[in-house]
């Protein structure tokens, strides 16, 4: 019987520390209601992003209707690749030449917030720190080992991470992140290098899923629709089982 | 003349009667099919099945118009379908919230009739060929899964059509059958299209033909579990029957009103239900080379993926899996008892259908879990009791003390 409680608690403890070596992961707090936010993000994605990452299932086009912007701003500002404005947004570097760069072609990212979520995306782009050991130099909290180099160190500042270690009984050393430390100051302050990833990620939410944009906005009506069937189908029925009982 | 019917409509109906017995028909199934005057809250789900079952079907041919079943472009077309298709993603949500509402809709049907003894004698057809359904319903939709050739996609056909390889003897080979290759591969994606769109949907519309002809050639059961042919009236008409048209076709557009509100609701404000409906893992494109971190079936699938993983043995989880299903057939016969409602059945009854219906629903969680070995243990006391539950019904009907049964509906 001791025995047993004692595999139960190894189990449950096990079980515990197993599910606490995934990271903590931070609220996006994303608002895809907000024009301002999408097209700064959308501004942002282009910058820093797009040069690895294609949207592949995203036309330039429906982006701009959706966001507010014109085909002009979308053509000076927004196209980096020669692309034409209803194209997709694709990129010009080949996944041969990726996978020879960073071990891993740089996976589409139009439907990445639905695969990983909003909140893992903002943690995941806020989680690089300093490895000498990667082959980029750069690791991360919330993707162990990942491919992918810092591309905001200038803006972030470059992070140190500090794990605590756990000692098991039998022995295994097992470890959890605890707290960053800045290395060096960002060109932006937390607030505002928050305020950017949240931007992307919130563009990248609405990639994802462009009709979400519509789908929320009738929302209500359909909603208002249906309450208002609801009722009167109601009276409708009781009208007809007065009769009845 | 001699072989035609007396009609009694004259006119246009009376020529189209002679030829079609088109007034007949709408007597004996609806304006003079008598249904009991007290049916509940759970008589919904019937109609709402059908409901959903049109929505599928609808929805499906829609979507057919832009799929493509090719591997290679599965992936991409849903997202065309989502984006460029004018009205394709609600289209889609339809469908995919459609899936979800089908087997919730379905669950809550089934338990009715653990209920009210709906499956006992006279109704025990009626009972098989729903349990036809419901397994053509898993078919169809374990299948439907796997057309958006997403990661969960592939590795969830892969997982479950292995099923089939553990059988001795002829496993590899059957496998190699339903696979159409010695892999999951876009030979597979095309048959399970084929099947998903023609061969199991027309199964599936035999099949309701047949649960509803069953069902009006002995009448509803109800709350009650009494049957209301037993007191006629001189017409020969139940005394607590009504005409199911208007009384409770009416009653069923408020339940579909209801039913549609919440539905809408889903596929409005959160079509993906949290991961449930639509899986996270699936929005990545199908991977031979990256496994999932944890492979698990859609939601109404894993009360049997928990019975399937609670046993070391793949064959020997595959025969629970599919003896859970099977042991539901036999329901009509394993329950012995005179009395068919839970109202006037006795405590340890309704103790052990609420064993019942807990430990699958309990499994249905587990299903989900990564699967400890604390939630390995748990599958298999769950697995126990989901299958205890058929021998105690068995013996415990035999001479079953239940409360008196009223002579007449009560309300």
């Amino acid at each position: 019987m001791k025995n047993l409680i004692k595999i139960l608690i190894l189990l449950v403890s096990s079980q515990v520390l197993a599910s606490g070596e995934g990271a903590h992961l931070e609220k996006a707090e994303t608002n895809i209601r907000s024009k301002e936010s999408l097209r700064n993000g959308a501004k942002n994605y282009m910058n820093y992003c797009s040069g690895c990452h294609s949207l592949q299932y995203q036309r330039y086009k429906r982006m701009a209707e959706d966001l507010g912007l014109s085909k002009e701003e979308v053509e000076q500002n927004l196209i980096f690749t020669g692309a034409k404005y209803t194209d997709h947004m694709t990129m010009n570097m080949s996944s041969e030449d990726s996978e020879v760069w960073f071990g891993k072609a740089p996976p589409d990212l139009s439907v990445i917030a639905r695969a990983r979520g909003n909140d893992w995306l903002f943690s995941y782009l806020k989680g690089f720190y300093k490895d000498p050991s990667r082959p980029s130099g750069w690791n991360n909290t919330v993707f162990k080992n990942a491919s992918m180099p810092n591309v905001f160190w200038k803006q972030q500042g470059i992070q140190e991470a500090h794990f605590d270690e756990h000692k098991l009984d039998s022995g295994v050393v097992t470890h959890t992140f605890d707290k960053f430390s800045k290395l060096t100051d960002g060109t932006m302050s937390d607030e505002e290098f928050d305020h950017t990833v949240r931007d992307i990620v919130n563009f990248l939410d609405y990639t994802s899923e462009p009709a979400k944009l519509i789908r929320l906005a009738y929302a209500p009506w359909v909603l208002l629709f249906m309450v208002l069937l609801v009722l009167m189908t109601f009276l409708l029925k009781k009208e007809f089982f007065k009769d009845i009982h | 003349m001699a072989n035609t019917r007396e009609v009694k409509t004259t006119g246009f109906m009376g020529w189209i009667d002679k030829r079609l017995p088109v007034t007949q028909m709408w007597e004996d199934h609806l304006s003079k099919y008598y249904a009991p005057n007290n049916f509940n809250f759970w008589y919904f789900f019937g109609s709402l099945a059908m409901l959903v079952l049109v929505n599928q079907l609808l929805t499906g041919i829609w979507l057919t118009m832009h799929y493509k079943s090719d591997a290679a472009q599965a992936f991409g077309v849903v997202e065309y379908i989502m984006r460029d298709v004018p009205w394709g993603w609600l289209i889609r949500y339809l469908h995919t919230t459609g899936a979800s509402a089908f087997f919730i809709v379905v669950y809550l049907h089934m338990y009715r009739g653990l209920m009210y003894g709906s499956y006992k004698k006279p109704r025990e057809l009626i009972w098989v060929f729903g349990m036809l359904i419901y397994v053509a319903l898993m078919a169809e939709a374990f299948m439907g899964y796997v057309l958006p050739w997403g990661n969960m996609s592939y590795w969830g056909a892969k997982v479950i059509t292995q099923l089939f390889g553990v059988i001795p003897v002829i496993g590899d080979t059957l496998l190699e059958w339903i696979r159409g290759d010695y892999v999951v591969s876009d030979a597979t994606l095309n048959r399970f299209f084929a099947l998903h769109v023609v061969a199991v949907p027309l199964v599936l519309l035999v099949l309701v033909l047949m649960h509803i002809a069953a069902l009006h050639q002995v009448g509803s059961n109800n709350p009650d579990g009494i049957e209301i042919k037993e007191n006629k009236d001189e017409n020969g008409i139940p005394k607590d029957g009504i005409p199911f048209h208007p009384y409770y076709s009416v009653k069923d557009i408020f339940g579909v009103a209801v039913f549609l509100l919440i539905f809408l609701g889903v596929v409005f404000l959160n079509p993906q239900f949290g991961g449930l409906f639509l899986e996270h893992d699936n929005y990545t494109i199908a991977n031979p080379g990256v496994t999932p971190e944890h492979i698990k079936p859609v939601w109404y699938f894993t009360p049997f993926y928990a019975m399937l993983k609670a046993v070391p043995d793949p064959l020997g989880g595959m025969i629970l899996m599919f003896g859970a299903i099977i042991m539901l057939f036999t329901l009509p016969w394993v329950d012995r008892s005179e009395v068919k409602s839970i109202r006037y059945r006795l405590l340890p009854f309704k103790l052990a259908l609420a064993a019942f219906v807990i430990s699958f629903l309990v499994l249905g969680w587990l299903g989900m879990q990564s699967g400890s070995t604390v939630q390995k243990y748990m599958a298999i006391v769950c697995t126990a009791v989901y299958f205890l539950y058929f021998p105690f019904l068995f013996f415990y009907t035999k001479n079953e003390k239940h409360k008196p049964i009223p002579k007449r509906l009560t309300h």
